[in-house]
């Protein structure tokens, strides 16, 4: 140990951050449930995106219903066949695959008449019926999109076996930026960083004030030496190290094991997560400081954290399609400025028209947050 | 040597609205504490002695007033104040999920301990709390004990000039006790700390060289605590015999002049309003034949008067007729014992909380448990009221076996807890409802039973208040109601007057003899010696086993020795754990 | 003990659990407001389709074709222009702020090959960072430009494919991914509401102390249960209609099916919710377990339940955890009633997993009410 004197003051608040801050950490090491929030559940929900939830379909069941023998309607199955994005499934009669649609089993039909191949010479050609289970809209479109693939894949062929060129005044040339294959793991692991920091940063210190107020620690620390501010700040230094070693956790997992592309630089991630953690852990003990009562804290955490965390910030949602009100309360919403900076960083690179003002709005939110907090732990009981 | 005071109080008021009343905590308080004492601050529940104490620490700014502690204002300076004194609070301020080294090194980091001098200190610390082998236990695992002492040496790990302990004895064991005040007499006698400690055991201010006496806000008296018993001189008797002394006593509560009546093991202490001589007294109903011998008057009687004069009431008078209604059972030579026990054992992991004990207690019986934190007490009540499954041994209580019948054992006995549980978000008459229908009343039954809970507690202007809005003595109150609605046949009390005021404590002792008059059968537990005496049989226990089970008198008579020719209980219940404790050193 | 005596001292317990909830207004606004509030913001929040995509046009062509593929775009309810680029150097910036989801750029001979009866490229960059909105962008690009062929290959006689498809779509015609989201909604706040009331009791009462003074009365461990069971039970199933109600009458979600089958599924899925809640809560020692233990069951529920991802894009290991998650048979039923008019017959086999999971969950539930006494 050094003996030079040191100045008093300062010595004895760092003596006394450090105490803090290693009380926290003990009491995180001794909460079997802590430990579970910050460690098991963000390997877990990680590995579930990235090898289990996605919103690419594939092998969608089809019922194929050839009424036509000939062929003509052979080949135009074959197309569907063919494909990996189906998984076809022959049945004989029209109401046969209406039956298999309704209960479920197939998610879309397809359908030759009998007169599919005479119709085809023609001149206004020949009808494919398609009938899709519009229930998940979502996947209905993509099936849909899908059947038009291989469709446009079977006209060339055909156009093609007769010596004929098809018609297409205009051909589209699509340009995919940032993500050409459309791999939706490239965007949902990213997002993910940020759903995980919310729950690691709002949700572990949601209690943690209103504990100390119920179990009458708090009154004990309030008469030691140690500021507000020391224990304010030693519970975020404490819970920052958590949060971050979650960040790192998570985007080493991205990089490394989901190959998604960081396209950005390191460090600003890194800022820019550490500014979202602030707001995020000040959300959390801002929680805490107004509520006072873990019954209360604990029930406006559930209803306040996750939900609007997955749904409101533009993690899966589109934020630019919702009503102009809805919008509005989006702005509230932390994890928003977070998920558009991870998606960019990640994907797109230093984009500095898109950090900065997110940046911006993180650091006000965080202001916010902590302010409340600190204002509403003083250093007295009323 | 400085004599200025090191805490002053001026014109000290503070006033909280709760349940949309507003109730003065302090009015008006004015004292001076003299620098190397122990000033005791000592008053009933709702006397206002926390928000004293946390005044003093600068935790709250009173309305009016001020309060300087080491020549600091605590309001304006709090900081400053907050650095100079140590303060535990009520429940010690631990983390229970940190280990006791971990609590120290924690307050060491905050009080600014420089490393270099840690060892020592800690070591001192050790040694004087004995808790040196336990320092990897989480705090949460410790007894009450331990944990009061573990609270202590955090706000001792910087000697400050000043401390300031609010109810540091609550809920722990005289043995316990006995070494907090040790360990607070050195402290002024070595170090010359000054203390301020609040408490709610009046044998414990006769230990304060001096004593603040505060009730509803105000102060009622100053000075030594020897002043305030001295005014009680030729006021104070023992009355013995003819009868139970408990028969006794019931008739002498309520009778004009009469303060005080309270059991003690075999005889009455009788507190008179005005000195008198005990010819005069032999007047009183039903002391024609008995004797009457004069007692030295105690800190407790003086505080009593104060306390009685300014409430303007009487002792309370003994109350039989509603409060046993549909009880009248009274106990009958040949009944069977109510509550049997053959070698009860419980066992956690390796460890055996309860180690083979046997006891029986006839109907109408007041029986007391007694013991140190850990002796096995609370597992061996849980068990009787079959929240816990036993791990060997038999056990009948009314008659039925608990791992058989323990739905309908339950149903005919009653329970207490120390902590009053009650469902603080419902009113009073909902909490009332909640536990006779929860016992199967209903309707005419549970509305009858409702309006004597409200009538004979005196609960009825409470009502319709929420139940945790209510003073701690009404919670005592309200519990009782609960416990009784359905007219149980054993009650069950743990700690029933853990941190309630003297006056609330006898009126509930009132209510106890008046049951166990009607044919109930009680069993207690307590760490007020004083109410073991009240009890008609003991059990003290110690490491899982009985050690004494016997009359109050007769235990009391067990450790008499030349040195002490009248044993207090507290005198015999601690001779008994210390052998006990020696007796497992040496084996 | 008479069963009278029984059912006297449940219907306490169960008074007594709705007084203690409801009694404070707040906890009263926590269980009605937030609900009501979520499912009004989060049914407009979740939709898949893409309104007024903003998009910028870079036309260096200034002929008649360019001109009407431009009013194509402009025409399209799905497309807002944003900006109007004059250089190419403009088109990065403007994507990489996420100014505009799109870029159309038309090169400067399209009008002149169309004219010539050839083929003219249309270049279309989309942002990929949001890869299933780029799709959904894609294909309504892709739809305006194929319909824009269609006219013109008519117009300008020009031979039409042999053969053309006619989409229909069952259940949801206009494929309205709101209709496919607010039922799943639904089932979320329903498993929300189910935490909130349950997760926490317990241990709120082992930390008061009371939890204690209930189990010596002659309740047994059974009956506190059923109490601590009912009210969340009748709470989620009030909560339920309310936003069952708003979301028929306010969203206009079309209600074909069974309302029996309905409310039945309702009543299977929060029997299966407040198992798990109860689960949770003997667990938990305080309460800060059990509001952890909440979100480590619900943000997997939710998750793997197929709210917004279809579960038959998951790998069969995910696809078999799947099957323990009682959300998941919920949303089947609330989507197959809601949409597709489905009746008890359809459902039989989302009715008994649920069954399942809630009696095995209140089962173990109840043996560590008896078993974690102390």
């Amino acid at each position: 140990m050094s003996t030079a004197p040191k100045p008093a003051a300062r010595g004895g608040s760092l003596m006394r951050l450090r105490g803090l801050v290693r009380k926290e950490f003990l009491q995180i090491v001794r909460d079997p449930s802590s430990i579970a929030i910050a460690f098991v559940m963000p390997i877990f929900l990680l590995v579930l995106f990235g090898y289990g939830v996605s919103l690419d379909a594939d092998h969608v069941p089809v019922a194929l219903v050839a009424e036509d023998p000939s062929p003509d309607a052979a080949d135009f199955l074959a197309s569907l066949e063919s494909s990996h994005y189906f998984a076809p499934l022959h049945a004989l009669t029209l109401a046969d695959a209406e039956a298999a649609l309704r209960q479920g089993r197939v998610g879309a039909i397809v359908h030759l008449r009998a007169d599919f191949a005479e119709r085809l010479r023609r001149p206004d050609g020949a009808p494919v019926q398609v009938i899709v289970n519009g229930v998940d809209a979502n996947t209905a479109r993509l099936t849909q999109g899908y059947v038009e693939g291989a469709w446009g894949t079977w006209l060339n062929r055909y156009a093609a076996a007769r010596g004929q060129t098809l018609a297409t005044p205009v051909e589209l040339e699509q340009r995919v930026w940032f993500n050409s294959e459309l791999r939706s793991r490239n965007y949902l692991v990213p997002g993910l960083v940020a759903i995980i920091m919310t729950l690691i940063g709002t949700l572990l210190t949601a209690l943690v004030m209103a504990r100390e107020w119920e179990r009458g620690t708090l009154e004990a620390l309030l008469v030691t030496p140690a500021s507000m501010t020391e224990i304010l700040l030693g519970k975020i230094i404490a819970y920052f190290v958590l949060g971050t070693g979650g960040m790192l956790l998570t985007v080493g997992l991205a990089v490394g094991l989901f190959e998604v592309p960081l396209r950005g630089g390191f460090w600003l991630l890194w800022a820019c997560a550490s500014l979202f953690l602030l707001a995020a852990l000040g959300m959390g003990l801002a929680i805490s400081a107004v509520a006072r009562n873990q019954f209360v804290a604990g029930q406006v955490a559930i209803i306040g954290t996750f939900l609007p965390a997955f749904l409101l910030s533009g993690f899966i949602f589109d934020i630019d399609s919702m009503p102009v009100a809805v919008q509005a309360i989006t702005h509230v919403v932390v994890a928003r400025y977070f998920v558009s900076i991870v998606q960019t960083l990640f994907l797109a690179g230093n984009v500095w028209s898109v950090v900065l003002p997110n940046a911006l709005a993180l650091l006000i939110m965080a202001a916010i947050f902590l302010g409340v907090t600190w204002r509403k732990s003083r250093k007295r009981l009323e | 040597m400085n004599d200025a005071p090191i805490l002053e109080a001026t014109d000290l008021a503070k006033a909280f609205s709760a349940g949309g009343r507003r109730t003065r905590a302090l009015d008006g308080v004015s004292f001076a504490i003299r620098p190397g004492a122990v000033t005791g601050l000592i008053g009933p529940d709702g006397a206002g002695k926390t928000t004293l104490m946390r005044l003093a620490a600068g935790l709250l700014v009173p309305d009016t007033g001020r309060i300087r502690a080491l020549g600091l204002d605590s309001t304006g300076d709090s900081l400053a104040v907050q650095a100079a004194l140590g303060y535990m609070p009520q429940r010690f301020g631990l983390y229970e999920d940190l280990t006791v080294q971990e609590n120290l090194d924690l307050y060491a980091d905050l009080q600014g301990l420089p490393k270099t001098a840690r060892t020592e200190r800690y070591q001192e610390l050790m040694h004087m709390t004995g808790l040196a082998p336990f320092t990897r236990r989480l705090a949460g695992r410790l007894s009450g004990g331990m944990k009061q002492k573990l609270g202590l040496a955090c706000t001792l790990v910087r000697p400050p000039r000043l401390l300031l302990l609010d109810e540091p004895t609550v809920g722990v064991d005289p043995v316990s006790r006995r070494e907090l005040w040790s360990i607070v007499d050195r402290l002024v006698r070595d170090e010359g700390m000054s203390v301020l400690l609040s408490t709610a055991y009046l044998d414990e201010a006769e230990r304060c060289q001096a004593v603040i006496l505060l009730d509803r806000g105000k102060i009622l008296d100053q000075g030594p605590p020897a002043t305030i018993s001295a005014r009680m001189a030729g006021r104070t008797w023992a009355v013995s015999g003819p009868g139970r002394p408990r028969e006794v006593q019931a008739g002498l509560a309520g009778q004009s002049g009469v303060v005080d009546a309270l059991v003690q093991g075999d005889h009455v202490r009788l507190v008179m309003q005005t000195a008198d001589d005990p010819a005069r007294l032999a007047g009183l109903p039903g002391l024609e034949d008995a004797r009457i011998t004069a007692v030295p008057p105690r800190f407790e009687d003086g505080f009593i008067d104060l306390l009685r004069g300014r409430a303007g009431t009487a002792s309370s008078p003994a109350q039989d007729s509603g409060l046993t209604e549909g009880l009248q059972r009274r106990a009958q030579p040949g009944d069977a014992p109510v509550i049997e026990v053959a070698g009860l054992r419980r066992r956690f992991g390796d460890f055996w909380a309860v180690d083979g004990i046997s006891f029986e207690v006839r109907r109408g019986e007041i029986f007391g448990l007694l013991g140190a934190n850990g002796a096995g007490k609370s597992t061996t009540f849980r068990m009787l009221c079959g929240l816990l499954p036993a791990s060997a041994g038999t056990l009948r209580v009314a008659g039925l076996d608990l791992r058989h019948a323990a739905s309908a054992a339950r149903g005919r006995i009653g329970y207490m807890s120390q902590k009053f549980s009650l469902y603080g978000n419902l009113s009073v008459a909902q909490n009332l409802d909640f536990f006779a229908s929860a016992y199967g009343l209903a309707g005419d039954a549970r509305a009858t039973r409702r309006q004597w809970a409200l009538t004979e507690f005196e609960l009825t202007p409470y009502a319709e208040q929420l139940s945790a809005d209510l003073s701690l003595g009404y919670k005592q109150r309200l519990a009782m109601a609960c416990a009784l609605m359905h007219q149980p046949e054993i009650l069950f009390l743990d700690e029933p007057t853990s941190g309630v005021d003297p006056l609330a404590r006898r009126e509930f002792w009132q209510r106890i003899y008046a049951l166990a008059r009607a044919g109930v059968t009680i069993l207690v537990t307590t760490h007020f010696m004083e109410e073991a005496e009240y009890c008609d049989r003991l059990a003290i226990m110690a490491a899982g086993r009985i050690l004494a089970m016997d009359e109050p008198a007769a235990i009391k008579a067990g450790a008499r020795s030349p040195e002490l020719p009248d044993p207090s209980m507290e005198d015999a219940f601690v001779r008994l754990a210390e052998s006990a404790g020696e007796a497992e050193r040496a084996a | 003990m008479t069963g009278n005596g029984m059912l006297t001292r449940l219907l306490a317990l169960i008074h007594k659990e709705f007084l203690a909830l409801l009694k404070d207004p707040r906890s009263r606004l926590v269980l009605v407001v937030p609900p009501m509030i979520q499912l009004l913001v989060f049914g407009y929040a979740a939709t898949f389709d893409l309104k007024h995509i903003p998009y910028a046009l870079y036309n260096e062509d200034r002929g008649a074709a360019s001109r009407e593929l431009v009013a194509a775009f402009d025409g399209a309810p799905a497309f807002r222009r944003v900006a109007t680029l004059r250089a190419e150097r403009e088109i990065t910036p403007l994507v990489d702020r996420r100014a505009v989801l799109a870029v159309v750029h038309i090169g400067p001979r399209f009008s002149a090959d169309l004219q010539s009866g050839g083929s003219a490229p249309l270049q279309v960059i989309v942002d990929g960072r949001n890869s299933n909105t780029a799709m959904i962008g894609l294909n309504y690009v892709r739809s305006v430009v194929e319909r824009f062929n269609l006219e013109w290959t008519a117009s300008h006689g020009l031979q039409s494919p042999p053969a053309r498809l006619q989409t229909r779509a069952w259940f949801n015609p206009n494929l309205e991914s709101r209709w496919f989201f607010i039922p799943g909604i639904i089932g979320m706040l329903t498993l929300v509401t189910t935490m909130l009331v349950t997760a926490l009791t317990v241990a709120r009462e082992r930390e008061q102390g009371t939890f204690d003074q209930l189990l010596v009365t002659p309740l047994r461990p059974g009956e506190i249960l059923l109490g601590k069971a009912l009210p969340g039970f009748i709470i989620g199933i009030a909560q339920g209609t309310v936003i069952l109600l708003i979301a028929t009458l306010w969203f206009k979600v079309p209600l074909l099916g069974s309302l029996p089958a309905l409310y039945a599924g309702l009543a299977l899925f929060l029997l299966s919710g407040v198992g798990a809640g109860l689960l949770i809560s003997s667990l938990a020692v305080t309460q800060q377990q059990g509001l952890l233990g909440a979100f480590l069951f619900m943000v997997p529920a939710v998750i793997l339940s197929g709210f917004a991802t279809p579960i038959a894009n998951m790998p069969p290991v995910v696809q078999a955890i799947t099957l323990i998650d009682p959300l998941r048979y919920f949303l089947v039923i609330l989507r197959k009633v809601f949409l597709e008019g489905a009746g008890f017959d359809v459902l039989a086999s989302q009715f008994w997993p649920m069954a399942v999971i809630g009696a095995v969950s209140l089962v173990l539930a109840s043996w560590l009410f008896r078993h974690r006494l102390y």
